[in-house]
C-alpha cells in the first residue's frame, strides 16, 4: 500500500475548503448589498438639526410670538428593566401610578429598545422642578423641544395654533417626520413653508449602544439648519391689545385697516382664547373644552363670521345708484312707510339725509331704479339684466369675494345673483318685487366684518381699496409679492362727497345715530349698523374711517346681542380711532362704561 | 561546518515567513478591533494590541529557545509531556477558573493560561512516538486502540470543561491517522455520520402529529426511516448479490443500520440532555431553524454584516465601524476573521485563506520529505490541527458552521493560544532541520 499518495487526498481537502470559503466570501462581499445595508443599518446614525422657526413681530417690531424650550419625558423600556421606581415616578409627576403604568406599558407594546414620549412638552418651570430627581429612573431622559410662546397672548385665531404634525401631514409633505411640531392654523399654518426654516442632518457613527460616536465620513454629507424667516405682521400691537381689552367679555369682532395700504392694523375675533392653553402638556382637554365652548373662541369671526349688512349697506347702494345715474346727489325720495317700514321724523330726504337717517323707502327705491332700469320691456328679463349689473357693481366692493384672500380661512360672504334666484324662484320669474330686501341690507346679502371694515377703507379712499393682509415682510424681503394688489370700484371719487359727509353727520351731526363715537379732535365719518335678529338683541355693528380727509384707519365693529349700532360698536370703535392717532384717550367715562359691559347685554339699549 | 550552522542553513526560512506574516497581520488586526475610536497608543500595553505585541515578543523567544533544542529531546519527551499535560488537564477541571462557561483556564493573577493549548503538541507528539515504532504502520488492531486513546483521552478531559471545539480539533488528528493507513472508510463513515447528525438536528427540531401518540419530536420519523427504509435497501441489495458475497453484506448492512440508529440516538440525547439551550439554538440557527428568540443569531448576523460590508478592498484599515465600535462580539478573539473581512474587503480575507492554505500545504511538504515517522506523524499532527481550527474558525465566521469558539491560529487575541501554536510549529521546524542527519 502506497500511502505517500494520501497526501494528495490531504491536501486537496485544504485547498477545497479554502475555495468553498473564497466563494462564500464573494457571495457575502461581492453579492448583494444586503449586507452592506444591514451594517449601515447599524452603524450609522442619521441627526435631524431642527431649525429655529421665524418669529413674529408687530407692524413697530414689537416681538408677537418667539419660541421657548419645553420638554419631552421620554421612556425606553429595555433600560428600565430593572430599578424603575414606578410609585416614585408617578409621585414625581404627579400621576396615578395605574395612568404611568397604562404609559409603560404603551411604550412597551410599541418597541422595548426605542424611546416613547411619555410626558409632552413640559414647561420650563415645571421641568426645573423633576429635573434632579430624573437620574432615579433608568430608561427616562429628556428632550429638548421648541414650542411656540405668544408674549402677549394677542391676536390667537389670526396667528393660529402650533402643533404636532397629524398622519396627513406626515403623508403629504416628505418635511416631516413622526413627532414634529408644524403650524396648525392661522398664519403659523399659511407661513409654514416660511417659518420653519430648512432641517439640517448630522450622519454619525453609533456605538453598539446607540452612542454617537464619530462623524460618518468626516462630516461631508452634514448640512446645517438653516433658521426659518421671521414674519413681521401689519397688526400694531398697541391697538390689537387694547381691541382685545375692549372685546373683552363680549361677542363679536374688530377689523381695523390701514386705508392706504390694506395693512390689518388689528384683527379681534370676541371671545378669544389665551394661545398658551394650546401648548403643553394639557393641550387637547384645553382644545376640547375651546371646542365645546358656546362662545367658540376657536372662530375667527372677524374673517369668517357672516352677518346681513344692514343699513351700513345703504351707503353701496347710493354710490352705485349716483354711478349708475338712477339718482342724483339732490335727489329727493318721499318716505313712503306703506312700502317698506322706517323710522325716525323724517319725510323727503336726499342721499345724505337718507344714509343719516338710515331711510328704508329711499333706498327701496333707489334699488328699484337700479334694478328696473328698462333694459328689457319684459319685467322678469328687465329684473334679471338689472340684478346682474348691480351684481357686478357690488362685488367690486368686495362683497362676494375673499378680498384677495391674503388672510387665513377668509370667509366671501355672499351676494345673490341671477342664478341665485332663478334656482330659488325659477328663470324668469322673479322681478324687484321678488327680491327688494336686499335693497336695504337685509335678506340673502351675508358681509363679514373684514368685507366691512375694508368697506370704510374704500369709502375713505373715495373709490378704490388694497386687497386687505396680515404680513408686511417676511425674513427681510419684504412684503410678499401680490398680497396688497390694487382693486378700484369703478365708481366716480366726487359721487363720494355726499356719502362721506353723511357719515361724518351721523357722528357729528345732532341726534346722529353714531353720536356715542364722537371724539374731540378727530373728525370721525362712521355708519351705524343693527342686525335683526329673531328671539335674541340685535347685533350692534359700526363701520368708520378717520380723520375724514387723508384717513388713517378704517374699522368695522361688531358686537353681537348688544342692542343698536351706535350703543356699542360706536364706542368702541371711537376709543381705538383715538387710541390710534392721538396720544393720549379722552374720554375715561366711555372706556369705563365699555370695559364694564358684558355679555349677555340687557336689552335696553 | 558547525551544527548549529547546519541547522540554520537548514531551517524551513519560508515556512518561518508565513507563520510571522500571519501573526503580524493577527496582531494589526487586533489593535484596529480593540482600538474603538482612540487612536492607538502603540506603545503601552494596556490595550490587546499592546498585550499581543507582548506575545508577540514573548512567542518569538520560545520560537528561538526551541529551535535551539535537540530534535532528540522532543522524541524522549513524548510520553513524559503528554502524561504531564493529562494530569494538568484533570487538574484544571479542579482548579481552574471560569471564562465563557467552560473551566478551561489556570489564572495566575491577571493573566491566565489554557493548558488545552499546549494538550496539542504533546498529544501530537505522542501520537507520533507511538506510530514511529516498529514498522508503525496502523495495521494491527492494537494500534489502532492505542492511536484512539492517545488522542481520546485529552479530548475526553476537554470534554469535561467543556469546551466542544478543542475537542473538534482532536477530532483533526484523523487525518494524521488517515495518513499512516488507517483506512479510507473512516472518511467515508465521517462523512455517512455527518449526514445522519444534519437529518437528526433538522427532524429533531420539529415536531409532528403522530396517530395515537399526539405531537411529539419529529426524530422518530428520521428513526423509523433509518430501520424501516435501511431494511428494505439491504433486502433488495442482498437479493440482488452473488450468494457468496450475501452473508457478508448482511453483516455489513446490519451494522451501518444500527450503528446510524445508535448514533442519531445518542445525538438527540446530547442535543436535548445534555447541551445548554444557548448551545441548542446555535445549531438551529445554523440551520436556518426558527429558534424563537430573535437574539439567538445575534453574533452569526453582526459577523456576516461586517465581513459582507467590507466588499471588493474593505473600509480601510482602522475603518470598519462595525469593528471598532464592538458591534462584533468577541472580535478580537474567536471573530478577529470579520476585521479582515470588513477593513481588507474581499481581497484581503482571500489573502488571508490563501497564507493558511499555503501554510497548511507547506507543512504537508515538510510531513513529507522527512526520512522519519516520528517527524513526519508529527507534521501531519501539526497540518491537522491548524486545519481544523481554520475550519471551524472561519466556518464559524462565514455562518457556514455552527459558533463554537476556538481561536483562528496564531491571528486571534491570546498568549495560551499563541504559545501553544508557536511550539506546536517550531518543533516541528526543529525536526525538519535535523531531517538529513537523523533517521528514526
Amino acid at each position: 500500500m502506497n500511502l505517500k499518495g494520501r497526501m494528495w487526498v490531504i491536501g486537496g481537502l485544504f485547498a477545497f475548503i479554502a475555495v468553498v470559503f473564497i466563494g462564500r466570501l464573494a457571495q457575502l462581499q461581492l453579492g448583494s448589498p444586503e449586507w452592506t445595508d444591514y451594517a449601515a443599518r447599524l452603524t450609522e446614525s442619521r441627526e435631524t438639526l431642527d431649525a429655529a422657526r421665524g418669529l413674529i413681530y408687530d407692524r413697530n417690531g414689537q416681538l408677537l410670538v418667539t419660541n421657548q424650550a419645553s420638554y419631552d419625558l421620554l421612556y425606553t423600556p429595555r433600560l428600565a428593566r430593572e430599578g424603575m421606581d414606578t410609585a416614585a415616578f408617578a409621585a414625581l409627576l404627579g400621576w396615578k401610578r395605574e395612568a404611568l403604568e397604562a404609559a409603560f406599558a404603551k411604550a412597551d407594546a410599541y418597541a422595548s429598545y426605542r424611546p416613547s414620549i411619555i410626558v409632552r412638552q413640559l414647561p420650563a418651570a415645571e421641568y426645573a422642578r423633576i429635573s434632579g430627581e430624573l437620574w432615579r429612573f433608568p430608561g427616562v431622559k429628556e428632550r429638548t423641544r421648541a414650542v411656540r410662546s405668544n408674549q402677549a397672548g394677542l391676536a390667537a385665531q389670526l396667528i393660529g395654533s402650533f402643533g404636532e404634525t397629524s398622519a396627513d401631514d406626515l403623508k403629504n409633505d416628505a418635511f416631516y417626520r413622526l413627532g414634529d411640531y408644524k403650524g396648525k392654523s392661522g398664519l403659523e399654518l399659511q407661513y409654514e413653508r416660511e417659518l420653519r426654516g430648512r432641517k439640517g442632518v448630522r450622519y454619525h457613527l453609533v456605538d453598539v449602544r446607540n452612542n454617537y460616536q464619530l462623524p460618518l465620513e468626516g462630516g461631508r454629507r452634514d448640512t446645517l439648519a438653516v433658521a426659518g424667516a421671521d414674519l413681521t405682521l401689519t397688526l400694531d400691537r398697541d391697538l390689537q391689545a387694547y381691541a382685545e381689552r375692549l372685546m373683552a367679555g363680549k361677542r363679536g369682532s374688530v377689523v381695523a385697516i390701514e386705508p392706504a395700504t390694506g395693512e390689518v392694523l388689528a384683527l379681534v375675533s370676541a371671545p378669544t382664547y389665551d394661545p398658551d392653553l394650546l401648548i403643553g402638556p394639557k393641550r387637547s382637554a384645553h382644545y376640547d373644552s375651546l371646542l365645546h365652548n358656546p362662545g367658540q373662541p376657536l372662530y375667527n369671526r372677524a374673517l369668517r363670521g357672516t352677518y346681513r349688512p344692514g343699513s351700513i349697506f345703504k351707503m353701496v347702494q347710493g354710490l352705485i345708484a349716483l354711478d349708475e345715474g338712477a339718482i342724483r346727489t339732490n335727489t329727493r325720495i318721499p318716505c313712503d312707510r306703506n312700502i317698506i317700514g322706517c323710522h325716525g321724523p323724517h319725510s323727503y330726504d336726499n342721499l345724505s339725509e337718507a344714509i343719516v337717517h338710515s331711510c328704508n323707502p329711499y333706498f327701496h327705491e333707489v334699488m328699484k331704479r337700479m334694478v328696473q332700469a328698462r333694459r328689457s320691456n319684459n319685467l322678469f328679463e328687465d329684473a334679471a339684466l338689472g340684478l346682474g349689473n348691480w351684481t357686478e357693481r357690488i362685488k367690486r366692493f368686495g362683497f362676494g369675494t375673499d378680498l384677495g384672500g391674503q388672510l387665513p380661512g377668509v370667509r366671501p360672504g355672499s351676494v345673490p345673483d341671477t342664478t341665485y334666484y332663478n334656482g330659488i324662484y325659477g328663470q324668469r320669474s322673479w322681478a324687484f318685487s321678488t327680491i327688494y330686501s336686499i335693497a336695504i341690507g337685509e335678506g340673502e346679502l351675508l358681509t363679514t366684518p373684514l368685507q366691512m371694515a375694508n368697506l370704510a377703507a374704500t369709502i375713505g379712499n373715495r373709490g378704490w381699496y388694497r386687497t386687505p393682509h396680515a404680513v408686511r415682510d417676511v425674513g427681510g424681503r419684504g412684503k410678499p409679492l401680490g398680497v396688497d394688489s390694487l382693486v378700484t370700484t369703478g365708481v366716480d371719487p366726487e359721487l363720494f362727497d355726499p356719502v362721506i359727509s353723511a357719515m361724518q353727520q351721523v357722528v357729528e351731526g345732532v341726534g346722529g345715530t353714531g353720536r356715542r363715537a364722537r371724539t374731540p379732535g378727530i373728525s370721525i365719518c362712521g355708519k351705524t349698523g343693527t342686525v335683526q335678529n329673531t328671539n335674541a338683541l340685535e347685533h350692534s355693528v359700526f363701520m368708520a374711517f378717520a380723520p375724514m380727509d387723508n384717513p388713517q384707519i378704517a374699522l368695522s365693529v361688531y358686537v353681537e346681542n348688544a342692542g343698536s349700532g351706535g350703543s356699542w360698536a360706536a364706542p368702541i370703535a371711537a376709543q381705538l380711532i383715538e387710541s390710534y392717532l392721538a396720544d393720549s384717550l379722552s374720554n375715561p367715562e366711555r372706556e369705563a362704561r365699555i370695559l364694564a359691559a358684558r355679555d349677555p347685554f340687557p336689552e335696553t339699549p | 561546518m558547525s551544527r548549529r550552522l547546519q541547522i540554520r542553513n537548514r531551517l524551513d526560512w519560508f515556512t518561518m515567513m508565513l507563520v510571522a506574516a500571519i501573526a503580524v497581520l493577527g496582531w494589526l488586526n487586533i489593535a484596529s478591533a480593540t482600538a474603538g475610536s482612540e487612536a492607538v497608543d502603540w506603545l503601552t500595553f494596556d490595550g490587546k494590541g499592546g498585550k499581543q505585541l507582548l506575545w508577540l515578543g514573548v512567542c518569538t523567544l520560545i520560537a528561538f529557545l526551541v529551535l535551539n533544542v535537540e530534535g532528540e529531546f522532543f522524541v524522549r519527551i513524548s510520553i513524559l509531556s503528554y502524561l504531564s499535560l493529562l494530569v494538568v488537564l484533570a487538574a484544571v477541571l479542579v482548579f481552574g477558573k471560569v471564562i465563557g462557561g467552560a473551566r478551561s483556564w489556570f489564572a495566575f493573577g491577571s493573566f491566565s493560561l489554557q493548558p488545552s493549548e499546549f494538550a496539542k503538541s504533546t498529544t501530537a507528539l505522542m501520537l507520533a512516538w507511538l506510530l514511529s515504532r516498529g514498522d508503525g504502520k496502523l495495521r494491527d488492531l492494537k494500534t489502532r486502540l492505542q492511536s484512539i486513546a492517545i488522542v481520546g483521552l485529552p479530548a475526553g478531559l476537554v470534554l469535561l470543561q467543556p469546551d466542544a471545539g478543542t475537542v473538534l480539533v482532536f477530532g483533526g488528528f484523523v487525518f494524521a491517522l488517515y495518513r499512516e493507513g488507517l483506512s479510507g472508510n473512516v472518511l467515508v463513515v465521517a462523512f455517512a455520520a455527518l449526514v445522519v447528525a444534519v437529518a437528526t438536528i433538522l427532524s429533531g427540531a420539529g415536531t409532528v402529529a403522530y396517530p395515537f401518540f399526539g405531537p411529539a419530536t419529529g426524530v422518530y420519523v428520521l428513526w423509523a426511516v433509518l430501520a424501516g427504509g435501511g431494511g428494505l435497501v439491504l433486502w433488495f441489495l442482498v437479493q440482488s448479490s452473488l450468494p457468496r458475497e450475501r452473508k457478508r453484506l448482511k453483516r455489513i448492512g446490519a451494522v451501518a443500520i444500527l450503528g446510524a440508529l445508535v448514533f442519531s440516538g445518542a445525538m438527540q440525547f446530547g442535543l436535548e440532555k445534555v447541551l445548554a439551550k444557548h448551545q441548542r439554538e446555535r445549531i438551529h440557527v445554523l440551520f436556518g431553524l426558527d429558534v424563537g428568540n430573535p437574539d439567538a443569531d445575534y453574533n452569526i448576523r453582526h459577523a456576516k454584516a461586517a465581513i459582507g460590508s467590507g466588499g471588493w478592498s474593505g473600509k480601510g484599515y482602522m475603518n470598519g465601524p462595525m469593528t471598532a465600535y464592538a458591534f462584533v462580539p468577541e472580535q478580537e478573539t474567536d471573530f478577529i476573521f470579520c476585521t479582515v473581512g470588513e477593513e481588507w474587503g474581499f481581497l484581503g480575507s482571500t489573502a488571508v485563506i490563501l497564507l493558511y492554505l499555503t501554510l497548511l500545504l507547506r507543512l504537508i511538504y515538510l510531513a513529507e520529505r522527512q526520512r522519519s515517522n516520528f517527524t513526519r506523524v508529527y507534521g501531519y499532527g501539526v497540518a491537522s490541527v491548524l486545519f481544523m481550527h481554520v475550519l471551524i474558525n472561519v466556518g464559524m465566521v462565514l455562518g457556514l458552521a455552527p459558533v463554537i469558539g476556538i481561536p483562528l491560529p496564531l491571528f486571534s487575541y491570546g498568549g495560551s493560544s499563541l504559545m501553544g501554536f508557536t511550539v506546536l510549529i517550531f518543533i516541528l521546524l526543529r525536526l525538519d532541520a535535523e531531517r538529513f542527519s537523523v533517521l528514526r
